[in-house]
């Protein structure tokens, strides 16, 4: 087992300490900054999640904000804040791109990944398989450290031109021409370079991941008894390694033909810029499986763990997860519907799509048919998983209607589609975010979250949520096109119940910190497992917070120990 | 049926071996990445996918499909800036499927300064590139003019009478070939 800690600290106390003693930790500095220590990356994962949620959601605020009446308000107020006094509206309008960029690529690479893969992962992965650890522990830490820089360059890049105004404002897809000749400036290429090494971060996470899960797992823990939890990260670490390198050539290609003079994407030199958003969509469609998969193992184990029953179909589970995996690689132009494609290539890129809903219901039937009859306690956990199985059901349903190719004709890019995917990523991904984050709160700070904060938290950010975006079905459906900071009055009702759900889930977020730190302060001891005997899986074996070294004889997994 | 913990040697290697083989994995998709502009390119040449037209030899032999007319319109564009006035000799040609046609396209240099322009083509409806064919255009062929010089650009072309059988074009009346020249040498760079 690699540890860091020998020399520096064994020196003074060596002889009251034990060799193999589990709770050995480094100091400050070399535990949080050089940590190899999978359950410390992955509360470094948590706590950058955080954050970079608080910004990407603040940033989402100014929108609604803007959006609340039609007109525009504070936009060039803003504008004048980040372009100088003299800001026109191009550079008013070129920062509402800039907005939506930010707020998709923060919470995009910034906030589920690094939370849900990076943070509860790392967390529980190792744990879950017996293992003491990752396969790769000082690689998982240059996975976490390349993030800073990443994060780093893209909030940089909003203070530098990128062609009308200060900052990247090209829609997180990028799609040229807009992002080659369309943005002067190094903004976009910054951007760009973000997203190369959050690629590379994620890249080599999703190695670490695939070689602990292949080969660390503890003797009797074979793949077909491996938490459903695990079985979502490793497929997510397989689309992470299919689909990433794939976004990195997209958008070095970019990067030539912005700097060097290339015509990849540049029909003046007999490149294609339509090439670029297949690309982009070959990596982005299994992209939002790699948000979302994970959220369906952390599901599955809060929903069987509070209603005292397996999983129902565990196997049917697993291999939904791996069909849902690789069909997702063979549905990519259904983003691109309105590209102009033969009715030939939309009527398959429409069936496969709608193939992935026979996997996604197998899950959805599933978990149902784990709760029915069991014995059932709402505890903030399990509400969180069953607002994920509705919301998600929600998204999933308008996504079969965009699935068809002459609808999304109509409704590409309107709100429709805005709704569609905040229900399945801010609402499905959130929610299991969520209630993964209560769920493992004990577990991973050893005190318990309060219930009653925790369940307010639940109903306010429901209301706030479903206030927020239901309406923006109603607004895709009557016409209105996304990606503007202005619309015609016919729009102003909705967009002002929409604003007035983000407040209300702003102050769900807000009791949600406040829940975070009145428990690590305050909160009572959590015990090793805290959910009784519906908590089937090796981190409710532990102590809560676990030892620092988990695992030094490794567990024998037997026969009859089930998932 | 608990097997022995694997002595950690062991482990290692075989954590190295995953290491290795996965990395291959995520160097290969890099790979397919890039070599996805090639592998386009040639998917759209064979397939006529988007609008791509097809080219045949000189002497290529086609049969008529004599009785069934296409009207054939020509589309010209320069790039905005560019100080070349480019149109078609006459803007729609009556054409029977099968029959080899020309079209002529004139360019004229409108500024006191020589000026290189390239020219990129595309054909819509899209599902019809597949079936026009050209023998001989000038396309993405540099073509330098003087001050104030003009060329006739002839563009050699069928439509190729399979696309009578396609369902796809049942309705395809008019094919549109349209040519775009840009600017060649000019600093096309973004930053």
């Amino acid at each position: 087992m690699t540890t860091i800690t020998a020399d520096h600290h064994g020196a003074s106390d060596h002889g009251a300490h034990d060799h193999h003693d589990a709770d050995h930790k480094p100091a400050f500095f070399q535990r949080w900054f050089m940590s190899t220590n999978h359950k410390d990356i992955g509360t470094l994962y948590l706590i950058f999640a955080i954050i970079a949620g608080i910004i990407g959601g603040a940033i989402s605020g100014l929108m609604r904000a803007e959006l609340a009446e039609p007109g525009i308000q504070y936009l060039q107020a803003w504008a004048q804040m980040s372009d100088g006094p003299s800001a026109t509206i191009d550079q008013a309008y070129h920062l509402w791109n800039v907005l939506i960029t930010a707020h998709g690529l923060i919470m995009v690479f910034f906030m589920v990944m690094p939370a849900i893969i990076g943070g509860f992962g790392n967390w529980f992965v190792p744990i879950m398989i017996g293992a003491p650890d990752m396969a790769f522990p000082r690689m998982n830490n240059i996975s976490f450290w390349l993030l800073i820089p990443a994060f780093a360059l893209l909030l940089g890049s909003t203070f530098v031109p990128g062609g009308t105004g200060n900052g990247a404002g090209t829609g997180w897809t990028v799609y040229a021409p807009l992002s080659t000749s369309g943005s002067a400036g190094p903004a976009v290429d910054m951007a760009i370079l973000s997203l190369h090494i959050a690629g590379a971060g994620s890249i080599l996470g999703a190695i670490n991941f695939i070689t602990t899960i292949l080969n660390m797992r503890a003797p009797g823990m074979t793949l077909h008894k491996m938490p459903l939890f695990v079985w979502s990260v490793l497929v997510t670490a397989f689309l992470l390694l299919l689909a990433l390198p794939v976004l990195a050539a997209a958008i070095t290609m970019l990067l030539t033909d912005r700097n060097f003079g290339t015509t990849f994407y540049d029909a003046a030199g007999g490149g294609d810029p339509e090439l670029y958003q297949h690309l982009f969509w070959f990596f982005g469609h299994p992209e939002v499986y790699i948000m979302i998969l994970p959220g369906f193992g952390i599901i599955s184990q809060i929903v069987s763990t509070f209603s005292r029953k397996p999983v129902f179909g565990y196997l049917g589970m697993a291999y939904a997860m791996v069909a849902i995996g690789v069909v997702g690689f063979v549905v990519w132009a259904h983003h691109m519907f309105t590209t102009g494609m033969s009715v030939n290539v939309k009527m398959y890129f429409t069936a496969a799509t709608m193939v992935i809903a026979v996997p996604t219901g197998i899950k959805i039937f599933s978990w149902i048919a784990t709760i029915w009859g069991g014995s059932i306690s709402f505890k903030t956990p399990m509400v969180w998983a069953l607002g994920f199985i509705f919301l998600f059901t929600v998204g999933g349903v308008t996504g079969v209607v965009l699935a068809n190719g002459g609808v999304d004709d109509v409704l590409h890019d309107t709100y429709y589609v805005v709704a569609h995917f905040h229900y399945v990523l801010s609402l499905g991904a959130v929610f299991s975010l969520f209630a993964g984050f209560y769920y493992w709160f004990p577990k991973m700070s050893g005190r318990m979250y309060s219930e009653f904060l925790g369940q307010l938290h639940f109903w306010v950010f429901f209301v706030g949520v479903n206030m927020l975006f239901f309406p923006m079905h109603f607004l895709g459906l009557s016409g209105m096109p996304r990606r503007y900071p202005d619309y015609p009055e016919a729009f102003a009702y909705w967009n002002k119940v929409a604003t007035h759900g983000y407040e209300i889930m702003a102050v769900g977020v807000l009791i949600f910190l406040v829940n975070v730190f009145w428990s690590l302060l305050a909160g009572k001891k959590a015990e090793g497992n805290p959910w009784g005997e519906g908590a089937t899986t090796l981190e409710w074996t532990l102590t809560s917070p676990p030892p620092f070294h988990q695992f030094e004889t490794l567990p024998v997994i037997e026969d009859a120990a089930h998932h | 049926m608990a097997t022995l913990p694997p002595s950690p040697f062991d482990r290692d290697r075989r954590n190295r071996r995953t290491m290795v083989t996965m990395s291959i994995v995520g160097l290969a998709m890099l790979g397919v990445g890039f070599a996805s502009v090639p592998l386009y390119r040639i998917f759209c040449q064979t397939t006529g996918f988007n609008g791509t037209t097809q080219r045949a030899a000189a002497g290529v032999q086609v049969k008529e499909a004599s009785g069934h007319l296409l009207s054939i319109r020509f589309d010209s564009n320069v790039q905005p800036g560019m100080p070349w006035q480019f149109h078609p000799e006459t803007p729609t040609q009556t054409v029977t499927v099968g029959a080899k046609s020309m079209a002529i396209f004139i360019a004229k240099n409108m500024s006191d300064r020589p000026v290189t322009g390239s020219a990129a083509f595309n054909v819509s409806p899209s599902q019809a590139g597949a079936y026009f064919t050209k023998i001989q255009c000038f396309c993405f062929t540099q073509q330098t003019l003087q001050p104030g010089q003009e060329v006739r650009m002839p563009v050699l072309y069928y439509v190729d009478p399979k696309i009578l059988d396609d369902p796809d074009n049942k309705d395809t009346q008019e094919i549109t070939l349209s040519y775009t020249f840009y600017p060649v040498e000019q600093d096309r760079k973004a930053s």
